[in-house]
């Protein structure tokens, strides 16, 4: 690792750590129904909603009746996007006249954005028109992160209150996460992304000429698009001139800023991030790094703040900066140290002035090895799943840094809302055991943790794992699974487990070489979202309604403090110790393999 | 409670919220952001096209790689976009994994490219070279990968080298506030400006 690649990181987390309490403390406002000072302008447009809506604000929901909002929301949600990409070939604003997705991917990438995962299966500028980007994407980026944010506050409300059903109203909570957080911060986030070169238009693509034409071969086609043969049977080739470019355009800049705000990460144009027009420059880069992980840490300190005691965010806060920047490192060094293969073939990969070096296939020059590593893990430990570089080309161990970030079950910042709301299960469990091993009966914030919470909260651990093992044990068993893969050896069972760990876990990155648009993948890939989703949030709101009715107990001499190192160490523990015992098998498997025959080699 | 009767008590607040939604975050807030970057930042919202001082159709994208093969030109990053490389209207990244024998072939194949044009150079060539990038668009190299190709294009065009790492020189863009990101060279742009040396 170079000078500058530390200098980098250390900017990246001293930023981000300043910006947690002057956010978090404003979200806590938010949530709590406080003054917030946009509300001269967020106001009105808030209690029209309500009232068009025939919402009443001061109508609170028990777990029940905020879980079936939510399914009814999110149904609601996949329905509409679904029907609006199956149509988008008769609705207006598509310039470039694209015609229906098909079933199973409009059901994919419906349940993808529903689930704010953010899996990709189509090619942006190839397959959706601007109005299918705009009135379906963007909107889903924004709801679905909302959601989230409202399971959160519900969640925290439980550990605030006693003897109560009552969780808060969903519709309340997602609305006033919408207008006073997801859209002001993205409309700063998406000017400044304009400014640095995302386009924002509604102009059809543009040509431009080539400054050295060329020509390709493709095979040739008679009338009815059947490939001509010669005489022994070979397609016959024809050279095609090549004089011209096609420069892809849409209203990018406004989806791309609340699809890294949201934790979404489903990218306006094929390759993501890593497109030039999606992310031009080191500051655009910079800017959409710390979007991604900016609401989920701040939330850190909205909770602490609405538990009364925001030492307890910050502990919170520290277990996840710890596990991060550790991940960092090791991903940097193994980046950095580059494919020993090519050192062989007189290739160049160490690090100078003049050039970045280490392994650089699938990564963009002006992002290098720094800021490529630096957002494989935010967006990995956030479940962001958006990328700027090709994870599928990393190293092996550069990428078991991203498949195990999402293997802790994205509590390391996690999904906007979700990530917390899964970080305070495994605070839960840590607090259980710690209780077991001194004979106490444990209990959080003044909150006897009993058998149901624990019933809770071992299934939430442990859904994940069985869904992404079986499914994965089941891909590599059938050729419709295994067909699908593009590179060979323990990389492609890389690629395998890689995709349902992103979206079981929500996150919605790959090891994109995988070929994931066929049926196979489509429709056990919408499943594994769908759970990964919605049988998680659904035992937090059953934990939550338990919490709230309980008495807070006032902290004792035997309370287990959850705010010092030894219990932010512990955190680390418990995390680390599960994700252990679930994926290190399949890990040793995939990439420690791989890395094996790459240094033997 | 009753599930079915909640259900149905809940689906009109909810269609009704999700309808203001989508057209408050689908509709108001692209459009807005449109109308702001349009009057704010023309170039960079319209794909920061770079127009010909003879006026007439855009030469290129200052944020889009071309493809050049030509000696008589800088070259860019290795592209993986189909059916040829550079394809603008299909972005695609490389996914070679690194043990991948098809990694190692496309490696060998592009350092005998530049080799058939250059076989007096000995210097090792600098990786983004023979690496394909992650948009198969970039636009830039490293300026470790400009110079490996100074000697190149200087003679191919009848230029002294020094001549040559004279532009290269001037169209490094060095890393935002001197700490982010990496330095580069917009190949394009370079090439450009060697076309107006003559």
């Amino acid at each position: 690792m170079t000078a500058n690649t530390w200098l980098q990181f250390a900017v990246y987390i001293g930023v981000l750590v300043l910006l947690v309490k002057p956010l978090g403390g404003y979200m806590a406002r938010v949530y709590q129904g406080e003054r917030t000072f946009l509300d001269p302008v967020v106001k009105p447009v808030e209690r029209l909603i309500y009232r068009l809506a025939g919402i009443d604000p001061a109508v609170e929901m028990n777990w029940k009746a905020y879980a079936l909002a939510v399914i009814i929301f999110s149904v609601v949600g996949v329905i509409f996007l679904y029907i609006l990409l199956r149509l988008q070939g008769l609705l207006p604003l598509n310039p470039q006249g694209f015609g229906a997705v098909s079933p199973a991917l409009a059901l994919n990438t419906a349940v993808s954005f529903v689930s704010n995962t953010n899996w990709q299966n189509y090619g942006g500028e190839s397959t959706l028109s601007y109005l299918s980007q705009m009135l379906g994407l963007t909107v889903q980026n924004f709801v679905s992160a909302a959601a989230g944010m409202a399971i959160l506050v519900a969640f925290i409300r439980a550990l605030t209150r006693q003897q109560t059903a009552n969780l808060g109203n969903f519709w309340v909570d997602m609305t006033r996460s919408t207008l006073y957080i997801l859209l002001p911060l993205s409309f700063v986030v998406a000017l400044i992304l304009v400014s640095q070169g995302v386009v924002q238009t509604f102009a059809p693509y543009q040509s431009v000429n080539l400054l050295q034409p060329s020509s390709y071969q493709q095979i040739k086609t008679n009338a009815n698009g059947v490939p001509v043969k010669d005489a022994s049977g070979n397609p016959v080739m024809q050279t095609v001139p090549l004089t011209q470019q096609t420069i892809p355009l849409g209203p990018a800049a406004s989806q791309i800023a609340i699809k890294q705000l949201g934790t979404n990460g489903g990218g306006f144009f094929g390759t993501n991030s890593a497109h030039p027009f999606e992310n031009p420059t080191p500051l655009s880069n910079f800017v959409e790094t710390l979007s991604i992980v900016l609401i989920p840490a701040a939330l850190c300190y909205t909770f602490g703040k609405m538990v009364g005691d925001t030492r307890q965010g910050w502990a919170i806060l520290a277990a996840m900066l710890a596990i991060f920047i550790f991940f960092l490192i090791w991903a940097a060094h193994f980046e950095q140290a580059g494919n020993p293969a090519l050192t062989q073939l007189g290739v160049n990969q160490t690090p100078s002035a003049l050039q970045a070096g280490g392994n650089m296939e699938g990564k963009e020059a002006r992002f290098g090895i720094a800021d490529s590593v630096l957002w494989e893990t935010a967006t990995t430990a956030a479940s962001n799943g958006s990328v700027n570089s090709m994870l599928d080309a990393y190293t092996p161990l550069g990428g078991l840094a991203a498949l195990v970030l999402m293997q802790f079950g994205e509590v390391v910042f996690g999904g906007a809302g979700s990530g917390l709301y899964g970080m305070l299960v495994f605070v839960i469990v840590a607090v259980f055991v710690a209780g077991l091993m001194v004979g106490r009966t444990p209990e959080y914030l003044g909150k006897k943790i009993e058998i149901f919470e624990m019933k809770m909260a071992a299934l939430l651990i442990l859904i994940m794992p069985i869904t992404v093992l079986g499914l994965t044990a089941l891909a590599v068993s059938i050729p419709a699974g295994t067909s699908s893969v593009f590179n060979p050896g323990p990389h492609g069972f890389s690629e395998i487990l890689y995709a349902f760990t992103s979206m079981t876990n929500n996150n919605g990155s790959a090891f994109a070489g995988l070929n994931s648009n066929t049926s196979f993948y489509n429709l056990t890939g919408a499943l594994a979202m769908l759970v990964g989703r919605f049988w998680l949030a659904i035992p937090t709101l059953a934990l939550a309604g338990s919490l709230a009715r309980k008495k807070k107990i006032p902290a004792g001499p035997g309370t287990l403090p959850t705010h010092r190192p030894l219990f932010i160490g512990w955190l680390i523990g418990v995390i680390v110790l599960v994700g252990a015992l679930n994926f290190v098998p399949a890990l040793a498997l995939g990439p420690v393999a791989e890395q094996l025959i790459m240094i033997v080699k | 409670m009753n599930w079915a009767k909640a259900t149905l008590a809940y689906l009109r607040p909810t269609l009704i919220l999700f309808a203001l939604l989508v057209v408050l975050t689908g509709l108001v807030y692209p459009l807005a952001i449109t109308g702001i970057a349009q009057a704010l930042f023309p170039f960079q919202a319209n794909g920061s096209l770079i127009r010909s001082s003879t006026g007439g159709s855009a030469v290129g994208s200052a944020l889009i790689g071309q493809s050049f093969d030509n000696p008589k030109y800088f070259w860019g990053r290795v592209s993986d976009t189909s059916p040829y490389p550079y394809n603008g209207a299909s972005s695609a990244g490389s996914n070679l994994g690194p043990t991948n024998p098809a990694l190692i072939q496309q490696v060998k194949q592009r350092i005998a490219d530049l080799k058939k044009y250059d076989p007096g150079n000995t210097q090792p060539i600098p990786v983004d070279l023979v690496t394909a990038s992650g948009s198969g668009l970039d636009p830039d190299i490293s300026p470790a990968a400009a110079y490996y190709q100074a000697g190149r294009v200087a003679r191919e065009r009848g230029l002294s080298v020094a001549t040559v790492d004279a532009l290269i020189q001037q169209h490094i863009q060095g890393r935002f506030l001197g700490i982010l990101g990496e330095p580069s060279v917009n190949v394009l742009e370079l090439n450009l400006a060697l076309d107006k040396l003559k």
